[in-house]
């Protein structure tokens, strides 16, 4: 029944398994596939409008068990105990408390010790497991893809579709094989893996398929590496990315609350050994680069795509020839205020934020305390660590991160999206320069007229202690 | 549980909105401050509203929606990638409340093209070279005239040119008749009750 098929037949990628397994209803001529989905994630932004939908038609949500509902986006990241001063924020963070009631679904609200990012708190739950499908109207859903899932985001009439049947209509994707070997050195990090594969392929290299990150360096990362990966999937176009399970991914599962158990994880085991794609799987288009060759990246324009190592100086657009190519460029490097041919180290900044569903798990918050102890943050420099989760919040507090951060001058806040998507007063002023961890660096994306640098948590601490953007490698 | 009434869609005939600028992101079409509504409705006035006025607040002159003869036009020509980054539905919700109806790229998000045909806003995706093409004819002729065919999924350019496209044949359909998808799906219902008897779920967020 739900099994994969045994490796005998016509070898399979990952994420075509995981297609076969899902498939409640196959396309006919004029239909696409209809796809199971096992777990649906649910936050304030992008669902009132679905729950407006199912009351309009009578219906209800088909598997509240499968649903689990959180508040990320537009809540502050300050003083918990007091009531959300931006009234129409907190109009939509009361509507989903109304919903989830109303229709039954789980709510990790306010208070929760399990609030947070929606992408974080899934796999800190251990409801995050191989061979899933997993959706989220956030397009950061490819996240889940580390673990060997297959998550995509969706948007709100999805959403509406999911809560009422637990199925989507989908094409199936193609694949795209990413294969990064060798080895990372150190100060290089998986952000600069993403940043760089971003670079290669552009921010619409990927549209249209799901990527397979495989190769010696992607199984040389841990899981909250290969989440900061697969989450800047949709960087790249791709809605989805995962990486096949392996040892790593089982010892990150076992022992989560939502985690199989005795029995249960046996079969589990023996179901998610069987995942990964079989040899001689065939992708429609593949890639690789050599982790050895990378150097911290970080990006200069405002999109994604727009990143090359910090070691460079800014592009010319009066070298492209495309004319399309060439006027968004120089828009891009105009809101930027950027000259052509100038380095991008050194550039004086305002702002630091460490989080976002791309690098604001534990691992990426010891990383960066790891290299903040001891220094301090420069005068002038706003710099405002925000945890991904409740969750990693205590345990940043416990193992005595927190301390570190306060100690240098940062600000250690509340978990949520914050300054990754400015919805809830995190927020740069125009002009401002930040250096982000987070995975968007689009015009206004941290504020309107901010101007946004992404790149790992180590470039971001060693660009704070100096109030310019700076090479980690120089700290270490 | 009726579906929503939609009005059938068959083709549309307008002037166009140029665009001329690749990757053009959600974050632009809508920005995200504007995504704390609880509403559909009523997002004409926030569409490309960092582009769209100045600091003030007073209308920006430079910016093409600001020009009194963009007024009414149904079909905006975009660069390359049109529509990528988050997957807010809000985008093809201001796009249509301006009076957007079709959108002419060279490519598409993944995302945006699965919220936009739901929401009965067509992606139209050309050729590169046509692209250019339709670009040129509008930097000669900004009031010319294209004609959006659905029913035949063919663009009509005002030099008598025909070119065809392709919209997925489902969304096509629904969008054409003024159904949708959910219709479909929960017609399914003997489907959805085997594959549920034949997939227990591996999670439970009640428990």
């Amino acid at each position: 029944m739900s099994d994969p098929a045994p490796d005998s037949a016509r070898p399979r990628t990952i994420v075509q398994k995981i297609w076969d397994d899902h498939l409640v209803a196959p396309g006919t001529a004029g239909a696409p596939d209809v796809l199971g989905i096992d777990l649906h994630l649910v936050h304030e932004v992008t669902s009132p409008q679905a729950f407006d939908g199912l009351r309009d038609r009578g219906l209800r949500v088909r598997r509240p068990g499968q649903t689990l509902a959180t508040v990320d986006h537009s809540i502050p990241t300050t003083d918990r105990s007091l009531p959300i001063a931006d009234e129409i924020a907190a109009t939509q963070v009361s509507r989903l408390e109304e919903n989830c009631r109303e229709f039954g679904i789980p709510l990790h609200g306010v208070g929760s010790p399990h609030q947070g990012i929606v992408h974080v708190i899934g796999p800190e739950l251990g409801l995050t497991q191989p061979g899933m499908t997993i959706v989220c109207g956030d397009s950061h859903t490819a996240t889940h893809g580390a673990f060997g899932a297959l998550a995509f985001g969706i948007g709100t009439t999805e959403v509406e579709h999911v809560l009422a049947t637990q199925t989507l209509l989908q094409r199936r994707p193609k694949s795209f094989e990413v294969r990064v070997d060798g080895a990372l050195h150190p100060g290089v990090t998986a952000k600069d893996i993403i940043l760089s594969l971003l670079s290669r392929i552009g921010v619409g290299g990927g549209t249209g398929h799901v990527f397979e990150y495989a190769g010696s360096a992607i199984r040389a990362l841990g899981m909250e590496g290969r989440m900061t990966v697969c989450n800047m999937s949709i960087e790249g176009g791709a809605r989805a990315g995962l990486v096949a399970p392996d040892d790593t991914t089982f010892e990150y599962v076992a022992g989560r609350p939502h985690a199989p158990a005795g029995a249960d994880w046996d079969a589990a085991m023996d179901r998610w050994r069987r995942l990964p794609s079989d040899p001689g799987a065939v992708h429609d288009r593949s890639i690789g680069f050599d982790a050895g060759e990378l150097v911290p990246m970080v990006t200069y324009g405002t999109n994604p795509g727009m990143g090359f190592p910090i070691t460079e100086r800014i592009p010319d657009p009066e070298r492209l020839t495309d004319a399309t190519q060439r006027d968004s460029l120089r828009a891009a490097l105009a809101y930027m205020a950027l000259v052509p041919g100038e380095p991008i180290l050194g550039k004086p900044i305002d702002v630091v934020f460490i989080g976002s569903c791309t690098n604001s798990r534990i691992s990426d918050l010891r990383e960066a305390a790891r290299m903040l102890r001891g220094r301090h943050v420069a005068e002038g420099v706003r710099v405002l660590v925000v945890p991904g989760s409740t969750e990693v919040k205590r345990q940043a507090e416990e193992e005595g991160l927190a301390s570190v951060f306060r100690d240098a001058g940062a600000e250690w806040r509340e978990a949520g999206c914050s300054m990754c998507i400015a919805m809830n007063g995190d927020q740069l002023s125009p002009g401002q320069y930040s250096v982000s961890t987070s995975n968007r660096n689009f015009e206004g994306r941290q504020g309107k007229g901010g101007r946004t640098f992404l790149a790992s948590p180590l470039t971001a601490v060693a660009s704070a202690v100096t109030g310019r953007l700076s090479d980690p490698r120089a700290l270490l | 549980m009726s579906a929503p009434a939609r009005e059938p869609f068959r083709s549309v005939v307008s002037a166009a909105v140029p665009m001329p600028r690749n990757d053009i992101d959600t974050d632009q079409i809508i920005p995200a401050r504007f995504l704390k509504t609880v509403n559909r409705a009523g997002l004409a006035e926030q569409l490309f509203c960092d582009w769209r006025y100045l600091a003030d607040g007073s209308p920006n002159p430079e910016f093409v929606l600001n020009r009194p003869e963009m007024a009414g036009r149904a079909i905006l020509v975009a660069g390359d990638n049109f529509g990528c980054g988050s997957s807010r539905e809000h985008a093809p919700w201001a796009l249509t409340a301006w009076g957007i109806r079709a959108v002419i790229s060279s490519s598409f998000a993944d995302i945006f093209t699965s919220n936009a045909l739901k929401n009965g806003l067509l992606p139209v995706a050309v050729p590169p070279e046509e692209l250019m093409r339709i670009g040129s004819i509008l930097e000669a002729e900004p009031d010319a005239q294209l004609t959006i065919d659905l029913e035949a999924s063919e663009l009509h350019l005002p030099d008598g040119s025909v070119i065809p496209f392709t919209i997925d044949a489902f969304a096509r359909r629904m969008i054409l008749d003024g159904t949708d998808e959910l219709g479909y799906l929960l017609r399914l219902e003997p489907q959805l009750e085997a594959y549920e008897a034949a997939h227990p779920p591996r999670i439970s967020t009640l428990a």
